[in-house]
Parts: C-alpha cells; structure tokens; sequence
C-alpha cells in the first residue's frame, strides 16, 4: 500500500525552497549577498525591464524581486504584479504629459538636425561589442574613482530641461495628422477585462507592460515581412517624467515625483489610397516605464499595425489586435506554460482512454475488414 | 533611479484574502451576473496572484472573494488534498484567511476549491464548489477568435463543434474528446467544463451545490447554478460516454485500497511493472479505508 503519486506535498515544498535559497547563497564564505542598490544602478537595464513588465514603478521592490527571483525577468515582474493586487486604488491620475520630461537621452533618425539638437546619452549603441576583461576583477577603489571624475568633469549644462517633440514640427507642417481626440478616460486594463474589440487606448496601456521579448518578436515579424509598416524613428526619447498630482488643498497640479520613461515614436510611410484626403504619414506610440529602448520601438511599431488592423481588418498577425494583445503579457504566457508542469493525471488518465478506446475499435474493424476478405 | 524609495513596512500584512476589498466586490458581482446567466463566461479583471497563471489563480480569486471567518475550505488537485498545488493553495489560504478553517473531508467544507476533479459523494445545497479553468471557451477548438466566439454563444451557434463530434465519429468510430466536455447549460449556453474527466460531468447535472468556475488568465467566470440542467453534447444515436475502468475480462476495476468499484480510478505503476488503481479522490478514499478497518473486527468476531 501508500502508492498515490504525489505524497508529502508540504514537505516537498519546504525542501523546494531550501534548496532554491541553497543555490542563491552557493558562492559559501567568500560570497555576499547582493545589495538592492547596487541591483538599481549596476543592473538598472534588468530592474527597468521589471518595473516596466511589471507595471509598478518601485525600482526598489524590482529589485528586492529580481534578487529573490534569481535574476528571472517574468518571474520578477510577476512578483511586482502580485504585489500591486494587494493595493486598493486611492485616486486616478491625470492624463500626464510627457512633454515636460527630463531628458537623459533623444534622438531622431528621421531629421539631422532637430529643434534643440540630437542627444545621444547613456547609450551602447554606438559602443563595440568587445569584451572589456578590466571589468571581471573590478577593484572597488577604480569603480569608486570611475564615478567621481564623472562628477567632477561634468560641465555646467546651459541645456533646457525638456525639449520640444519632434512630431509636433511635423503636425505643423501638415505632414501628419492631427492628433486625435484623447478619450476622457483612458481605458484601464487593471480594472476591466479585454471584451473586443477595444480601443487604442487599451493596445497602448497592454503593450507598455507587455513581455520586451514578445513584443519584439510581433514587431519584427510586421516589419520582416508579415505586415507591412516601414518605421522611421520621428523620436525616441529617456528621461524621468515629472508626476503631476492635484494638490490635496488647492487641487493645482503639483509636481509629486517622477518617473523614468522611455518613449518612441515611429512614423510610418502613407499607403496609398486609403482615403480621397491629401497623403499625410501615420504615427505609431511606444512608452514604457524604465530605460528599454527596443521595447519601446516594438511598441511603437505595433501600435502602427494595430491601428492598420483596427481600421481595416488585420491582414497579418502583428495587424490582429486579439492576436497581439492576448499574447504578449508576460505574466499570462510563463504561467500557462509553467503550468504544464503540475500533475495531470487524472485528464491523461481520461485520455488514455480515448486513446484504448479508439484503437480497440479500429484493431476490431481492421479484423472484421480481414474476415470478410 | 529615486533614491528616495522607502520599502513599504507592512509588505507582509496583507489584508484578509489577499486581495484588496475592490477587487473581492468586483468578483463577488461577476459571481451574481454569473449565476443569473448560466453558462455566460462573464468577464472581470482578473488580478495577478502570487502563483502562476494557470496554477488556479481564476479559482483562488473566487474562492478568496468568498470565504470569511468560520467557513471552512478544502483544496484538492487531481483528486488529492495532499498534491503539490493543493498544499500550495491551502497553505496561501491559511496565511492570508485567519479564521478561515480548512479541512480534507468533503462533507465538512462549504466551500470546496478543486483543480480536474469533482468530488465522488454528492455535494449538498450547503455547499459551493469552485473549479480551477485553463481554457473557458469550448469553442476555442473551432474558432480562435474570441470576438467571433462571442458572437457564436450569443446567437447559439453551436454547429461547428457538433461537426468537430460527428468528425470524429466519423474517423475514430467515437468522440475522441477525453476531459473538458462541453457542455449544455440551461438548454442555452455550452460551457468548458473544465478539465474534468467525462466521469465527473454528469455530477454537474441538477447539482444541488453551486458550481463556479474561474478562469484566471482569461478573465472569465461561469457558473452552473444548483438545480440546472448540465447536458453533454452527444448525438440521439451516439450516447455521451464516460470513462468505463474495465479491465479485459470487462470487468468494472476496483480500488486497490478502499476496494470501491464505482469512484474514478489513477492508474499506478508499481516498480515492477505492474499496473495498479486506485482511487483519485484520496478524501472518499481514506473515509472508505476507515470504514473497512472499523468494521472488520466487528466482522471477525461474528
């Protein structure tokens, strides 16, 4: 007696989590635990990438989760997320503007020259991707004298805080169109489910928490060859957008705090003969919390097939807003897939006899077709 | 980024039930809508939990929203109070619920949150059972559109699935659908069981608890209310079938441990090789192993 499959669950869980913490802790007496600051800064692309999938902007609990996590991007975000279903909602904010944000990088690669300049910023883009050895056995006095002589040698800036946005020189012009009318309220995916079709706002607020991966993957397929956008970066811009509240007495917009964005805007050639009005280009938006580029780029990306697929029914996957938007949270998608690890038995069992059942009756049949031969 | 950020102190004193008091209400009210509409996947916002997607998140989302202090809950996967899973969830229950009573015996809990399985004794009008759902739709199978499924269960049009059964009447001599059968609410809506066997649907049928079930990752609760009619679909000339344990002489198997021959049986393979069963609900089991040893000496001395 005592075969059932799975016994002692309890226990199994408990040395479960022993053992995990045994690999975090593996480096033995020469290790020390990871510090949630030097996490923020050191790895500040990972901890972007989880307050961003996760859809909380607390750089300090990304880091707590990517260090209880292993490092694991769904995972970490998926602790964030877990986290934010304990929080009542308190107040909406308002619309915010982005204009106003402080930028530590902006670039455009539709124009030379823009109206207050191009700014590369912390960026690799440009940088080799050689292996630089002297970071392997970094000494802490040559890390601490790196950040020093940085403070030192930066020079007093006469830049304006925040910079005008390219796209409006191109709303100007005519060259595209007008922006359109801003819904009252935003659609509110963490309070209402997906019911299609929905609107842009919807996309918008779904892909700037999206898995990076999966969106990427979706854009580059649009513009590999299943769909059809043929994107020109109008801008693309980081910095740390200031939150403004009403103020709890006067109910003036008051500057509460601020976040770190990133935000790209892709304009996208004109097809032809969409309608009898002048040809104008169309604009897709990608925003996201955190320093993630590529992020922000497929977003942008996708936000253009979306509309085209909205519009005039997709003709692509990356244009089929149920097949975007279902599939690239993060969350939803490791956890299904996860899930296939826990025991089903009892739907095998079920299968199994389907299966029996099946081939017991094609083996008789195949007898019976014998027989009358 | 800000340094500024103070980690919240109470990170670890959760509200009762984990989620916060708008999220319960806003289920609560799906659960209403759902019961009102038998067999409507009624949408909600389904919050993130701290276990995965697809562990039982739509299931432990009605199940928190439901209980309060004195109710008493049981948690089985698979059958087994005992699985993984089941611990798992019971164990979060017990955390985040205090006051909340758990049990493993059926007829002492009145809420029962449940993950493949419906239990083997009849649930009463007492009780609710709540069942974890991968995949809500059962037209999934034949349209993957969601919007154009909606469009389909509103105007009834259950034809292309019908077709799917009679295709693999066709090709298989039988429906070859093992677990999540769909089936008919109300003479009106057809649900996803849930991945149920075929043996538990007809438990659903004219069931005196209320059944509800929960659909985390895709947002969508259902219910069967107490006392509605469950029908599987099948054909005047091809019955709806469930799963028979015969063993080659065509005898009905039993359980190697509680010897019952009517409950739905795991197939176990002992090192040897050879094949054993027993029963999947380890609950009805384990009173039924108690009954035996009770009643044995009784039978020894007479």
């Amino acid at each position: 007696m005592g075969y059932v499959a799975i016994k002692g669950g309890g226990k199994a869980i408990a040395g479960a989590h022993t053992a995990v913490e045994s690999l975090r802790t593996a480096e033995g007496e020469g290790g020390s635990p990871l510090s949630l600051a030097s996490i923020e800064h050191q790895l500040r692309l990972l901890t972007s990438r989880v307050v961003s999938e996760g859809g909380l902007y607390h750089p300090r609990l990304a880091t707590l989760a990517i260090k209880q996590m292993h490092g694991d991007t769904l995972e970490a975000a998926f602790a964030l997320r877990a986290y934010r279903s304990t929080k009542p909602r308190l107040m909406e904010t308002p619309i915010q503007s982005t204009t106003g944000m402080r930028l530590i990088r902006r670039i455009s690669s539709a124009f030379k020259d823009i109206p207050g300049g191009q700014m590369l910023g912390p960026t690799m883009d440009y940088a080799l991707r050689l292996l630089r050895l002297d970071l392997a056995d970094e000494a802490p006095e040559t890390f601490r004298e790196v950040s020093r002589q940085f403070i030192r040698d930066a020079p007093d800036s006469d830049l304006p805080d925040s910079f005008p946005k390219v796209v409006a020189s191109l709303r100007k012009e005519g060259l595209l169109p007008p922006q359109p009318d801003r819904p009252d309220t935003p659609f509110d995916i963490t309070r209402e489910p997906l019911v299609f079709p929905v609107p842009r706002s919807a996309a918008l607020a779904t892909m700037a928490r999206a898995e990076t991966g999966s969106l990427l993957a979706l854009a580059y397929s649009n513009v590999r060859g299943y769909g059809n956008v043929h994107p020109t970066i109008a801008e693309l811009r980081v910095g740390y957008v200031p939150v403004m509240l009403p103020h709890p007495v006067t109910g003036e917009p008051t500057e509460a705090g601020e976040v770190l964005m990133t935000e790209c805007e892709v304009v996208a050639t004109q097809e032809a003969g969409e309608s009898g009005a002048p040809p104008v280009f169309s604009l897709g938006y990608g925003a996201c919390f955190g320093h993630n580029e590529v992020k922000a780029i497929a977003m942008a990306i996708l936000d253009r097939a979306l509309q085209k697929g909205m519009q005039d029914g997709p003709d692509c996957p990356s244009e089929d807003p149920e097949f975007v938007l279902l599939h690239v949270d993060g969350v939803d998608s490791m956890g299904f897939a996860n899930h296939y690890k826990m025991p089903h038995y009892v739907t095998f069992q079920s299968e199994v006899d389907r299966l029996r059942t099946t081939r017991e009756k094609d083996a008789a049949h195949t007898n019976a077709q014998g027989a009358e031969s | 980024m800000n340094p500024g950020y103070e980690l919240p102190v109470d990170e670890v004193s959760y509200n009762f039930a984990f989620l916060d008091e708008f999220a319960k209400r806003e289920i609560r009210r799906s659960i209403l809508k759902a019961i009102s509409i038998p067999g409507y996947q009624t949408p909600y916002a389904s919050r993130e939990m701290p276990m995965g997607r697809g562990f039982g998140t739509g299931g432990l989302q009605l199940t928190l929203s439901l209980l309060g202090a004195g109710d008493t809950l049981k948690v089985i996967d698979q059958g087994a109070d005992d699985s993984v899973n089941a611990v798992n969830l019971r164990q979060f229950v017990e955390l985040t619920c205090p006051g909340a009573n758990t049990t493993e015996r059926a007829a002492e809990a009145n809420i029962i949150q449940s993950r493949h399985r419906i239990p083997e004794d009849r649930l009463t009008a007492d009780q609710i059972l709540v069942l974890q759902v991968p995949t809500p739709d059962p037209l999934t199978i034949v349209e993957p559109s969601e919007a154009r499924r909606k469009i389909m269960h509103g105007e009834g049009d259950y034809a292309p699935l019908l077709t799917r059964l009679y295709e693999d009447i066709v090709q298989f001599d039988e429906i070859a659908i093992s677990n999540r059968y769909p089936t008919r609410l109300n003479g009106h809506y057809v649900i996803d069981s849930s991945p149920i066997p075929r043996f538990d649907v007809p438990k659903m049928h004219q069931s005196a608890a209320l059944i509800l079930l929960g659909a985390g990752r895709e947002r969508k609760i259902y219910a069967v209310p107490p006392f509605t009619d469950a029908v599987p679909l099948a054909f005047e000339d091809v019955a709806f079938r469930t799963e028979a344990f015969l063993d080659s002489q065509g005898n009905r198997r039993q359980c190697d441990r509680c010897k019952s021959r009517i409950s739905y049986l795991d197939e176990i393979i002992h090192p040897d090789g050879s094949r054993h069963w027993q029963c999947s609900d380890t609950g009805y089991c384990n009173d039924r192993c108690a009954q035996l040893h009770s009643r044995q000496p009784e039978e020894v001395r007479s």
